[in-house]
C-alpha cells in the first residue's frame, strides 16, 4: 500500500484531465461529483497508506517513492519523489478529507453558475498541488505544489473575473506570495550549496548531526520562513487574503482556511531541524514573535468586521499566526494539532458562512442578517459548534490545540503567552460577536428591502443536502478532533507519538515548572474564553455596552490602504520613470548619436530610409555573391 | 531480432553520416527562397503552399537531426567540413553539439508555425522569400564552426528581417527596421574586426592562418590584453544581439513594429544568435577574457533582469510589453552563462529554448488579437476572457510558462540558472531572483486589464479561437508542459556539451566548476 503513495495525487490530476478534456459535455452536476469521486477516492487511498505505516515500526515509518528523475544536472538530481511519513500523511489526510467534503458542498453552492464544470477542474487542480506539496520528498516538488495551489488560488479568487475586485484580488494574491516564493527560492540555492541536494531528509540529517554550520541553518531557516510568511498571511504580507474572500466561499474554506495556507506551517514542521539549531534562538524568536504579533493584530481587526467573510479572514489570519507562535516556541506537535483543528472548525465556519450566504441570495453584511437561527437551524447548529470550538470552550477541538500551544508559549516567554491569551479573548468575543448578529436578535433583512432593489424580497432557506451534509460532519470532528492529543499522559497523545520520528530532535522540552502550572494555564485560558463570549453577549444581545468599532479597526489599522497608496503613488511614479528614462535617456541617446551621425555625413533627412535599404540590399548581394564565389572555388578545386 | 534491429539502425547512422544533414538544413530553404521568389504571383495560393512545404521539410530534417543526435557525446556531430579557400583557412565546416541542438530543431518547428500561423495580408511572395532565406541564415549562424562563415550568415540573418520589418510592419515600420538595422551593424563590425585580428593573432600559436574555431580555441592562447580586447569585440556584437541593458532599445520598437511572424522568428530564434555567440565564440575563444569581464556581464544582465521587467509593467502596448520582458528573460541567460557553472549554463541553454517557445507563442497570441480588434493597446482591450474563454486559457498558460510556474517549462531553465550561478556569484543570483516578483506583476496586471472585466461595446465580438489557430498553438502548449515536467530529454544532451566547455575553461585558465559540498560536507555561507 506504501508504494501507492503516488496514487493520492495521481487521482485528483486524473480528475483534472478529465473534465479538461470532457467538462463541456460532462455538465452539472456530472462533472462536480467526479471531482468529488476522485478526492474522495484519494481520501481512501491515503487512509490506506496510512493504516500500512501505522503497521511498521516507528523507525521505518518513512517510504520514499520515486516516479522519475526530474532535474538531473551537474551534482543536482532532484527526483519527482514522494515521501510518505507520519507528517506528511497527516496532512494528506485531512487535505483529502476536508477536500471531498468541499467538493461535495461546493456541487450544491456551484449550482447554476455558468461555470460550474471549470469549478471543478480548478478545485481538483488545487487538490492535486496542495497534494505534491505535502508529499513532496524534496524541497522541488515541494515547491511545484507551491505555486501549483498558489495558481490555483489565484485562478479561483478571480473566479468571476467580471467582477472588478475579484479580479484584483487574484492579482494581489498571486504577487504577493511571490514575495514570499522568492525567500522559499533563495533558500532552495543555500541548501543546495550546503548540502548538494534538495532533499529533506539530508537537509534534517545535516541539522541533526551539526555537520551545517548555524549561520546557513539560520539563513535557510529564515528564508523558508519568509516564504511562509507570504503563503501562511503573516505580518507584513497577511494583505492578499482577506481580499481573497472576493472567491466562491468553498475556495475560501478549502483554500484560504483549511490548507493552502498552513502550507507555511508544514515547511516550517518539515524542516524543524534546521530551525531548531539555527542561530542562538533568536530565528525562533523571530518567528514566535511575528505569529503572535500577527495573532493578535488580526484579532483586533475581526471585532470591528461587518463582512460575514472577513471577519473568518481576519480570523484565519490570527489563528494562522497561532501557529508560528507554536512554531517559534519549539512546539512543532501542538502546531500541527492546531492546523488539524482549525481547519476543521474553520472550514466549518465557512462552509457555515457560505450556506448563510446562499439562503440570504448573495449578502454578505452581518447587519442586514440576524435571527437566521430559526430559518437555517442545521447551519445555525453547526456554526454554533464552530464558534464553540474556536473560542477555546472545552471539551471542543479548539480547546485542547490552543491550549497546547498556550502552554509552550509560557514556556518560551510569559510575554508571548499573554498575547496568546489577549488574542483568545478577543477570538472569543468577536466570534460570539458575529454568532449573535448572525443568528440571534431580530431579523433585520427587512430593513434594508428597500435599498437592494433586485433581490428586496429575501427569505432565508436552509440549504441542500450537499451543503449540509458536510456541515455535519465538519461540526462533528470539531467536536471530537481535539481527542488525537489529549494532554493527560503519554499514551493520550498520540499526535505527538505519532510525528515523533519527523520532530523529536526538534521538539523543545518543557521546563518541569511549566509542566506543573499546566491545569493553571489551563484554567486561566477557559476563564478568558468565557469572558469574551459573556462580553459580547453583553455588548451585542444585552446591548448594555456600546459597542467599539472604532474606524481604524474597521480599515484594518489602514495597513492596506498605506501600501496600496504606496504602490499607486510613489512605487508607481519610480516605474514609470524607469520607462521615461528607458525612452527618453536611454532610447534617446541612441537616437541622438544616429542624428549626429547623419549630420557629419551631411544627408539630414534625405533618404534616410532609402539610404539603409540600398545598404541592406547590397549587404544581401554581397553576401550571395561571396557565396557563389565560394561555391565556385569550391566546385574548381 | 535485437540484431536486425541494431543492423538496421547502424545503416541508418551510416546513411546519417553520409547525408549531408546540416548542409541541407541551410541548402533547402535558401532553395526554397529562391524558388518562391522565382514563382508566378498570379497565384498566391502555389507560393504560400510551396513556402510552408519547405519549411517543413526543414522543420522535419530538423527532427531526424534530433534523433541522429548521440546522447551523451560531448563532441559536434553531422560534421561537415569542405575546404573552400585554401589559404586564407575558411571553410565550409558545419557541426551541431548539445548547446546548438535545440536552438536548431526550434529554428526548424518555429518558422513553418510562424509561417502558417501568420497572415502577410498583401506581397505574401517576397514575405515568404524573405522568411526562407532568414531561416537559411539562422540556421546557418548555429551551425557554422568557422568564425568566416559565421560571420557571413549572422550578416544575411539582418537583410530579410529589415525587409520583413521595413515592409511588412506597422506604422512606424520604417524607423523601427533602420534603428534594428544600424544598431546591429555597428555591433557586427566590432567583431568583423575581432574575427579577422583573432585569426591573424592566433597565427603564431596555431602555425598557420585559419578561421576554424575549433582549431583557433584549442591551439590559440591570447595575453590576457589581446584576449581582453578580442573578447569584447565579439562581446559588443551579441551584446546588442541579445540585447543586454543599455544596448537594447532597438529591441521594443522591432517587436512592436514587425510582423507578427517577424516577432516570432525575432524573440524566438534571433535573439539567442547573442547569448549563442557568447557561448560558442566568446567563452570558448577567449576563456580568460570571459572569466575577467564576469562582473559587468552579470551585473548588466541582472540590471537587465529587473529594468527590462519594470518597463514591462509600465508598456501600454501589449507587444512592447512582451519585448521588454525578453530583455528580462534574456537577462538570466546571460546571468548563466557567465556564471559558469554546469548547472547555470545548462540551465541558460535550456531558458533560450523555453523563451522561444513561450515568447513565440506570446507574439501569435497577441497577433491574433490584433487581427480581430487592429489594436494592440491595453487600454483599448477588455474582459476579453468572456467571450472566448478559451482563447484565455491558452493566454494563460503562456503566461504561466513565462511567468516561471513550475510543472511548465519556464521554470526549469531560470531555476537551473539561478541554482547554479548560486555558486559562483551568490548575490547577484539573490537580487536577480527578485525578478519573479515582478515578472508575475507586469502579465497578471496585463491579463486582468485585457482579459477580466466586464467586455465594452468593442470588445463584445471578439472571435473565439478558430481550430486552425489552435492546431499552431498546440505544439507550443504541448513543449510547455513537456518541457516543464519531464526536461531530463533535453538536460540529457545539453549538458556533456557545456561540460566540455567548461572544463575547456578549466583547461585554459585553470577555473575549478564549483561543486557544493556533500551530503554532509562544510558550508562556506
Amino acid at each position: 500500500m506504501l508504494d501507492l503513495v503516488w496514487l493520492i495525487p495521481a487521482l485528483p490530476l486524473a480528475g483534472f484531465l478529465i473534465i479538461l478534456v470532457l467538462g463541456r459535455r460532462l455538465g452539472e452536476p456530472r462533472s462536480g461529483y467526479l471531482a468529488t469521486l476522485m478526492t474522495g477516492t484519494a481520501f481512501v487511498v491515503t487512509v490506506g497508506v496510512f493504516i500500512d505505516l501505522l503497521s511498521k515500526t516507528t523507525e521505518e515509518r518513512a517510504h520514499i517513492k520515486t516516479i522519475f528523475t526530474w532535474l538531473p544536472v551537474g551534482n543536482l538530481k532532484v527526483d519527482l519523489a514522494f515521501l510518505a511519513d507520519p507528517l506528511s500523511i497527516t496532512m494528506a489526510l485531512f487535505v483529502t478529507g476536508i477536500g471531498s467534503l468541499i467538493h461535495l458542498y461546493s456541487i450544491g453552492y456551484m449550482h447554476g453558475d455558468p461555470k460550474f464544470s471549470k469549478f471543478f477542474l480548478y478545485l481538483n487542480l488545487f487538490v492535486f498541488s496542495m497534494l505534491m506539496l505535502v508529499l513532496g520528498e524534496n524541497m522541488l516538488v515541494t515547491f511545484l505544489g507551491w505555486e501549483g495551489v498558489g495558481t490555483c488560488s489565484y485562478l479561483l479568487i478571480s473566479f468571476w473575473h467580471t467582477r472588478e475586485s475579484a479580479a484584483t484580488a487574484g492579482k494581489k494574491a498571486f504577487v504577493t506570495n511571490r514575495v514570499g516564493d522568492w525567500g522559499f527560492m533563495v533558500a532552495m540555492f543555500f541548501t543546495f550549496q550546503a548540502v548538494g541536494s534538495l532533499s529533506y531528509a539530508p537537509l534534517n540529517e545535516a541539522a541533526r548531526s551539526g555537520s551545517i554550520a548555524q549561520s546557513t541553518a539560520t539563513v535557510i531557516a529564515l528564508m523558508l520562513f519568509v516564504g511562509a510568511v507570504g503563503k501562511s498571511a503573516q505580518l507584513p504580507l497577511y494583505l492578499w487574503l482577506p481580499d481573497a474572500m472576493e472567491g466562491p466561499t468553498p475556495v475560501s474554506a478549502l483554500i484560504h482556511a483549511a490548507t493552502m495556507v498552513t502550507a507555511g506551517v508544514y515547511l516550517m514542521v518539515r524542516t524543524s531541524p534546521v530551525l531548531a539549531i539555527a542561530a542562538w534562538h533568536w530565528a525562533p524568536w523571530i518567528v514566535a514573535g511575528i505569529g503572535a504579533a500577527t495573532a493578535l493584530y488580526a484579532a483586533t481587526i475581526a471585532v470591528a468586521q461587518n463582512d460575514i467573510k472577513k471577519v473568518l479572514a481576519y480570523s484565519t489570519v490570527s489563528q494562522l499566526g497561532y501557529m508560528f507562535l507554536a512554531v517559534g516556541s519549539g512546539a512543532y506537535v501542538a502546531a500541527i494539532f492546531h492546523m488539524i483543528t482549525h481547519a476543521f472548525f474553520k472550514a466549518l465556519l465557512f462552509l457555515g458562512s457560505g450556506s448563510v450566504i446562499h439562503g440570504m441570495n448573495g449578502e454578505q453584511d452581518m447587519r442586514k442578517m440576524g435571527a437566521l437561527r430559526k430559518l437555517m437551524p442545521i447551519t445555525g447548529f453547526t456554526f454554533i459548534i464552530g464558534w464553540l470550538a474556536i473560542a477555546g470552550v472545552p471539551p471542543f477541538a479548539g480547546f485542547w490545540s490552543k491550549d497546547e500551544i498556550l502552554l509552550f508559549a509560557w514556556d518560551k516567554s510569559p510575554i508571548l503567552w499573554g498575547v496568546g491569551l489577549v488574542t483568545a479573548l478577543l477570538t472569543a468575543y468577536y466570534m460570539t460577536r458575529q454568532v449573535i448578529m448572525v443568528f440571534y436578535g431580530k431579523a433585520r433583512w427587512d430593513d434594508h428591502a428597500a435599498e437592494h432593489g433586485a433581490h428586496g424580497d429575501t427569505h432565508p432557506h436552509e440549504s441542500p443536502w450537499t451543503m449540509v451534509t458536510p456541515l455535519v460532519v465538519l461540526a462533528g470532528l470539531s467536536v471530537v478532533g481535539g481527542a488525537i492529543q489529549l494532554p493527560f499522559s503519554a499514551t493520550t497523545k498520540r499526535l505527538e507519538s505519532w510525528l515523533e520520528p519527523v520532530i523529536a530532535t526538534s521538539e523543545r522540552p518543557l521546563k518541569s515548572g511549566s509542566e506543573d502550572i499546566k491545569w493553571v494555564l489551563a484554567g486561566i485560558a477557559v476563564l478568558i474564553g468565557v469572558a469574551g463570549i459573556a462580553g459580547a453577549y453583553v455588548v451585542y444581545s444585552k446591548k448594555k455596552v456600546k459597542a467599539i468599532e472604532p474606524a481604524v479597526l474597521a480599515n484594518a489599522w489602514y495597513y492596506d490602504k498605506t501600501v496600496s497608496d504606496f504602490m499607486g503613488g510613489p512605487g508607481r511614479k519610480s516605474f514609470e520613470f524607469i520607462a521615461w528614462f528607458d525612452q527618453r535617456i536611454i532610447d534617446g541617446a541612441v537616437n541622438g548619436a544616429g542624428r549626429m551621425v547623419q549630420g557629419a555625413a551631411g544627408v539630414v533627412r534625405k533618404g534616410q530610409s532609402g539610404l539603409v535599404r540600398t545598404y541592406a540590399a547590397l549587404i544581401g548581394l554581397g553576401a550571395v555573391l561571396l557565396i557563389a564565389w565560394f561555391v565556385f572555388r569550391g566546385v574548381a578545386q | 531480432m535485437i540484431v536486425a534491429v541494431s543492423a538496421v539502425l547502424g545503416q541508418a547512422e551510416v546513411a546519417t553520416s553520409r547525408f549531408p544533414i546540416l548542409s541541407a538544413l541551410i541548402l533547402v530553404p535558401a532553395l526554397g527562397a529562391l524558388i518562391v521568389a522565382t514563382m508566378s504571383k498570379r497565384r498566391p495560393e502555389w507560393v504560400k503552399l510551396t513556402a510552408v512545404l519547405f519549411s517543413v521539410f526543414v522543420g522535419a530534417i530538423s527532427v531526424w537531426m534530433l534523433a541522429s543526435f548521440k546522447t551523451g557525446s560531448s563532441d559536434f556531430q553531422m560534421v561537415s567540413k569542405h575546404e573552400w579557400i585554401h589559404t586564407w583557412g575558411i571553410s565550409w565546416h558545419l557541426g551541431v553539439d548539445g548547446i546548438s541542438l535545440f536552438l536548431v530543431v526550434l529554428t526548424g518547428v518555429l518558422f513553418p508555425l510562424a509561417i502558417i500561423g501568420a497572415d502577410p495580408h498583401h506581397d505574401e511572395k517576397p514575405y515568404l522569400a524573405w522568411l526562407l532565406l532568414l531561416e537559411a541564415g539562422v540556421m546557418g549562424s548555429f551551425l557554422s564552426l568557422d568564425l568566416f562563415l559565421f560571420f557571413v550568415f549572422f550578416e544575411i540573418v539582418l537583410v530579410p528581417m529589415y525587409f520583413l520589418i521595413g515592409g511588412w510592419g506597422y506604422d512606424k515600420r520604417i524607423y523601427a527596421a533602420t534603428k534594428f538595422f544600424l544598431y546591429t551593424m555597428i555591433g557586427s563590425a566590432f567583431m568583423l574586426v575581432g574575427i579577422i585580428a583573432t585569426v591573424f593573432l592566433a597565427r603564431g600559436a596555431v602555425g598557420h592562418v585559419t578561421f576554424d574555431l575549433v582549431e583557433l580555441a584549442t591551439k590559440s592562447n591570447f595575453a590576457a590584453s589581446t584576449g581582453r580586447w578580442l573578447f569584447f569585440a565579439f562581446a559588443i556584437a551579441f551584446a546588442v544581439k541579445v540585447p543586454m541593458f543599455p544596448l537594447h532599445t532597438w529591441l521594443p520598437d522591432a517587436h512592436t513594429q514587425a510582423p507578427t511572424a517577424g516577432s516570432v522568428v525575432l524573440a524566438g530564434v534571433m535573439l539567442k544568435l547573442g547569448t549563442y555567440g557568447f557561448l560558442r565564440f566568446g567563452i570558448y575563444l577567449f576563456p580568460q577574457a570571459a572569466r575577467n569581464s564576469r562582473a559587468i556581464f552579470l551585473t548588466l544582465a541582472v540590471i537587465g533582469i529587473l529594468y527590462g521587467a519594470i518597463a514591462a509593467t509600465m508598456q501600454k502596448d501589449l507587444k512592447r510589453l512582451v519585448a521588454y520582458s525578453s530583455i528580462a528573460h534574456l537577462g538570466f541567460i546571460v546571468l548563466g552563462i557567465f556564471a559558469l557553472t554546469s548547472q547555470s549554463i545548462t540551465g541558460g541553454v535550456l531558458q533560450m529554448i523555453n523563451h522561444g517557445v513561450s515568447t513565440g507563442a506570446l507574439f501569435l497570441l497577441v497577433g491574433m488579437i490584433y487581427e480581430r480588434r487592429h489594436t494592440r493597446e491595453i487600454s483599448a482591450l477588455k474582459g476579453l476572457q468572456k467571450v472566448a474563454p478559451v482563447f484565455a486559457a491558452v493566454f494563460t498558460i503562456v503566461m504561466l510558462s513565462s511567468i516561471g510556474v513550475p510543472g511548465l517549462n519556464g521554470f526549469v531553465g531560470e531555476f537551473l540558472v539561478l541554482i547554479g550561478s548560486f555558486l559562483t556569484a551568490r548575490w547577484w543570483t539573490v537580487v536577480a531572483a527578485s525578478g519573479v516578483i515582478l515578472a508575475a506583476l507586469y502579465l497578471l496586471w496585463a491579463y486582468q486589464r485585457v482579459f477580466h472585466g466586464e467586455p465594452d461595446e468593442d470588445n463584445k465580438s471578439f472571435a473565439e479561437l478558430h481550430w486552425k489557430e489552435g492546431m499552431v498553438l498546440l505544439p507550443f502548449i504541448a513543449a510547455i508542459v513537456f518541457a516543464g515536467v519531464y526536461p531530463k530529454p533535453m538536460l540529457d544532451r545539453i549538458q556533456p556539451s557545456v561540460k566540455a566547455l567548461i572544463s575547456h575553461v578549466s583547461d585554459k585558465t585553470g577555473y575549478v566548476d564549483p561543486q557544493p559540498a556533500s551530503k554532509t560536507g562544510e558550508a562556506q555561507p
